[in-house]
């Protein structure tokens, strides 16, 4: 390694310099959280519903998806799931007559940390809904709305205020998250840090520009839903 | 199902679990140390320290433990030989070793965590009390050692809990900078017997098992401190 190569040098986006590699590393690491979120998301709303149906049978099985994932670490949910993922997916194919396929890296990290993302907004979307007041699901019921109209106009709107805080704590924990995915191999952001240092040997550089890169995505965010949270609360006394 | 290897296997195994508890230990405990001193400068008068303090709790909730773990370990680990007469000092030994930075880590990361969970408890220990506790003459740190803190403290015990297990479910990231944890065991025993989900399902139990206890004791505890409702 040459000793005058500064920090900026490195960090050029041009090739000799590392910074084009580790912006699309935190380009990865956006798409995965937002993939696994958006993922999250629907898995999160059916399962609130269901938890919600008083259907027995699915309300024991949600309960034991939310326990498990919530009480298992992450690592060992996303390492454990990755493999499994793969490997039962090749077996269905096998079984199918057809030969195992390699999974993209993305799509799999996407389907690992949205099923994780899943059991943490069942529980927030659970909450949610369950803080829109009675009066007004029962006024929906009185006039006459069918589940599917009450469900989008009155459900949906009501929720998104209560559920914003939560979503925005997932957010950041998905972003955290998604580094974890650096550990099965896929290219992200904590990834590209890693492999540009120990080409380099430039250790605290990299990771001190890949935390600074996570804390602009963290903090953009913050104000993000800040900003969401009073356009979504814009018809609600404020509270002192 | 295999479960044959758990007995040659059991040495690591039972290593990996107190390397585990013990990273949770020191990093809970030095963590909430950590967290007292953050929490004060955030409520203090202050402006540097309070700036300083909540700098510290943004950047450490604000990115990755991986990444901070890293920083910690390759980046800090590469500089620490330079400091003259620490390499002959009795404490390089320690300093040399991966359990020395993880702990570093992880006690840093809690205690960004637990400052601003702090910060919150002490904002919401009733003004009154505070009031009281000058109006009999206490000085400003006996107000905060007997008063202020102690309420605090209490006020926030339902949320330790789960920053306690939120904790515990962090430490398995260890085994990425060689630390032979509970997790670094199973990996470890992936790679000699190419089993890949018993190992997983065994230590999986542990931690839910170990949740289970922490949830439990801080039920105890919480049970234990008188409060009026």
């Amino acid at each position: 390694m040459n000793p005058t190569h500064s920090a900026l040098d490195l960090l050029s986006i041009a090739p000799p310099g590392w910074g084009g590699v580790l912006l699309a590393g935190a380009l990865a690491t956006v798409l995965i959280s937002s993939g696994a979120y958006l993922v999250g998301m629907l898995i999160g709303l059916f399962g609130a519903l269901g938890k919600l149906s008083g259907f027995r049978p699915l309300q024991f099985l949600l309960n034991a998806y939310t326990t498990i994932i919530r009480a298992v670490p992450e690592l060992i949910l996303i390492v454990a799931l990755y493999y499994a993922g793969t490997d039962g997916l090749n077996r269905i194919l096998a079984w199918a007559g057809l030969g195992p396929i390699e999974i993209n890296g993305l799509v799999a990290a996407v389907a690992v940390l949205g099923f994780v993302q899943g059991a943490y907004m069942t529980e927030v979307l659970r909450g949610a809904i369950l803080a829109i007041p009675v009066g007004q699901l029962e006024a929906a019921k009185a006039f006459g709305m069918r589940p599917a109209l009450r469900f989008r106009r009155i459900v949906l709107p009501g929720l998104i205020p209560n559920a914003l805080p939560g979503f925005a704590n997932l957010w950041m924990s998905v972003i955290k998250d998604s580094a974890l995915i650096a550990v099965v191999g896929y290219q992200e952001l904590a990834l590209a840090a890693r492999v540009a240092a120990s080409n380099t040997k430039e250790y605290m550089v990299f990771f001190l520009a890949a935390a600074v890169l996570y804390l602009v995505i963290t903090i953009v965010s913050n104000m993000l839903f800040a900003a969401l949270e009073a356009y979504f609360r814009r018809g609600q006394r404020p509270v002192v | 199902m295999d479960f044959s290897w758990i007995f040659p296997y059991r040495d690591l195994i039972l290593q990996g679990a107190f390397l585990t508890c013990l990273l949770l230990v020191i990093s809970v405990t030095c963590g909430f140390g950590l967290a007292i001193f953050l929490a004060i400068a955030q409520v203090g008068k202050n402006p540097v320290a309070r700036w300083l303090a909540k700098g510290y709790c943004t950047f450490f909730r604000g990115t990755p433990l991986l990444i901070q773990l890293w920083l910690i370990y390759y980046g800090l680990g590469t500089y620490l030989p330079y400091i003259p007469g620490l390499r002959t000092s009795f404490l390089w030994p320690i300093l040399r070793e991966g359990l020395f930075f993880a702990a570093l880590a992880l006690t840093l990361n809690f205690a960004a965590y637990q400052g601003e969970i702090l910060r919150g408890a002490m904002l919401a220990v009733p003004k009154g009390e505070l009031e009281a506790a000058r109006a009999v003459g206490m000085s400003p740190a006996m107000i905060l050692r007997r008063i202020w803190l102690p309420r605090a403290i209490r006020i926030g015990l339902p949320t330790f809990a789960g920053e306690v297990v939120l904790q515990l479910k962090a430490t398995p990231i260890v085994f990425s900078v060689t630390v032979m944890d509970l997790y670094g065991a199973a990996y470890k025993i992936r790679q000699d017997t190419l089993l890949v989900y018993e190992p997983l399902l065994l230590v999986t139990l542990f931690y839910v098992g170990l949740t289970f206890l922490i949830t439990q004791a801080f039920q105890k505890l919480e049970n234990a401190v008188p409060t009026r409702r």
